[in-house]
């Protein structure tokens, strides 16, 4: 079975429906699959709901789907530095659900596992725990939260080998496993891909059984916030 | 009167030898600048990292390595990277001592708000929820007062919570207070700072 694909717009050939669910890797600007993405706005499908930790900025990752007016829903936890978001959210085009961070990683790992709900204290008396159940264990209140099964996860990592397993680089492995684990069908962009052989066995991030497609490409990899000391 | 990087110096003085700590955006950041010596603490940053270092020197930028307000930063000898969910797990899962957030607003009771203005500002709370469900203690770092001069240690918060009686310590640019039974206690002045202006500018109770 080959999983190598030569385009991201290859990769997602015949994978893209109006009115899915996309989980998408990375954290601000980190390790975002901005290929993928890049080819989801040329595609040009609508109505999309994508759960993110973050929406991008205005020109760069869930950003440019933003402007597109592809993106029905976000789940996301901070959405801080998107002005396009905030107006299109404001005046009511785009839906929002707010996600704790941490629930939503753990909500993707938990589809990816097979767990479909999980107790946790994260948001108890907030209005994240508004409607949802609430059960005690050990003199503690938890709060029930679903599993989030996505139709697709795109996710990007630093190498994979042609079986597609994954290795990520330093901070941008971020929110990539459990979104790639989350999805009916995952699609990575890498920044090389190697020979299977040539990744230690050990070393692996995620196996490629959660990877069913993958695309080598030159990612633009902005930085956010450059922030630097004296020498 | 404490400036930004005075509030920052003091939150360091809550650290304690051997602890893993959370540093939230914005103030909390600069915590890591003034670290005592002696004490030997490991920074987390829940984007999916411990033994977080400086920010680089120009030129050193790495885009694959940010902390969580998305500044780029350095790795140390002792750092380990994760994913997200294992990042919470470990804050869920209360292995992190002590986090220090930036709030927009406190109540006496130590509820938090840091994370909305219903429509107006939309953010996000980001990993504060989970930081302050989970940690073993949480202290807050903010200004004392909003832009407008109104007191952000309140009798009860006024935006949609982050937490229920999550917070043990406020350090303000006005000095620093601990929610006890009853409301706030002042522990500390900061620098130039009367008992009755920082008095003054509290909507809380502060017990005696």
């Amino acid at each position: 079975m080959k999983k190598i694909y030569p385009t991201a717009a290859a990769a997602l050939d015949g994978l893209l429906k109006e009115g899915m669910l996309i989980a998408a890797g990375g954290f601000g600007l980190c390790g975002i699959p901005e290929l993928l993405l890049q080819a989801i706005k040329e595609a040009g499908t609508k109505n999309l709901t994508f759960a993110s930790n973050n929406a991008g900025v205005d020109d760069f990752g869930i950003g440019i789907l933003l402007q597109s007016k592809q993106v029905k829903k976000m789940i996301s936890s901070y959405v801080g530095e998107n002005a396009e978001f905030m107006r299109q959210y404001l005046s009511g085009e785009l839906e929002l659900e707010f996600n704790p961070q941490g629930t939503l990683a753990e909500r993707m790992r938990a589809a990816g596992s097979g767990i479909p709900g999980f107790y946790t204290k994260t948001g108890v008396g907030t209005v994240i725990a508004e409607g949802k159940e609430h059960k005690d264990f050990n003199g503690e209140t938890y709060i029930l939260e679903q599993g989030l099964f996505a139709d697709l996860s795109i996710v990007k990592a630093w190498k994979a080998d042609e079986t597609g397993n994954l290795i990520f680089r330093k901070t941008a492995r971020n929110f990539n496993p459990p979104a790639a684990m989350c999805g009916k069908i995952c699609v990575a962009e890498v920044e090389e891909i190697v020979p299977t052989g040539s990744l230690d066995p050990d070393h692996v991030h995620l196996a490629g059984i959660y990877v069913h497609r993958i695309v080598q490409g030159q990612h633009e990899k902005r930085i956010e916030q450059r922030t630097v000391r004296e020498a | 009167m404490w400036d930004r990087n005075q509030m920052a110096a003091r939150a360091a003085l809550e650290l304690q030898d051997g602890w893993y700590v959370n540093l939230g955006i914005g103030i909390p950041t600069l915590v890591s600048n003034y670290i005592p010596k002696g004490i030997e603490v490991t920074l987390q940053s829940e984007n999916g990292m411990l033994g977080m270092g400086p920010f680089p020197i120009s030129g050193q930028e790495d885009p694959d390595l940010i902390n969580a307000g998305k500044q780029t930063i350095t790795e140390l000898p002792q750092t380990a990277y994760f994913d997200s969910a294992q990042s919470f797990g470990m804050i869920r899962g209360g292995k992190i001592a002590m986090a220090i957030l930036g709030a927009m607003e406190v109540s006496q009771e130590g509820d938090l708000a840091n994370w909305m203005i219903p429509g107006k500002l939309v953010k996000g709370m980001g990993g504060a929820m989970d930081l302050v469900a989970g940690v073993g203690r949480v202290v807050v770092v903010m200004d004392h007062t909003s832009k407008h001069g109104e007191s952000k240690l309140l009798t009860a918060c006024t935006l949609p919570l982050t937490g229920k009686a999550v917070v043990d310590r406020i350090i303000t640019n006005l000095g620093v207070l601990d929610v006890v039974e009853g409301g706030l206690k002042l522990l500390e002045l900061a620098d130039g700072v009367t008992e009755a202006e920082l008095r003054a500018a509290t909507q809380a109770h502060i017990v005696n």
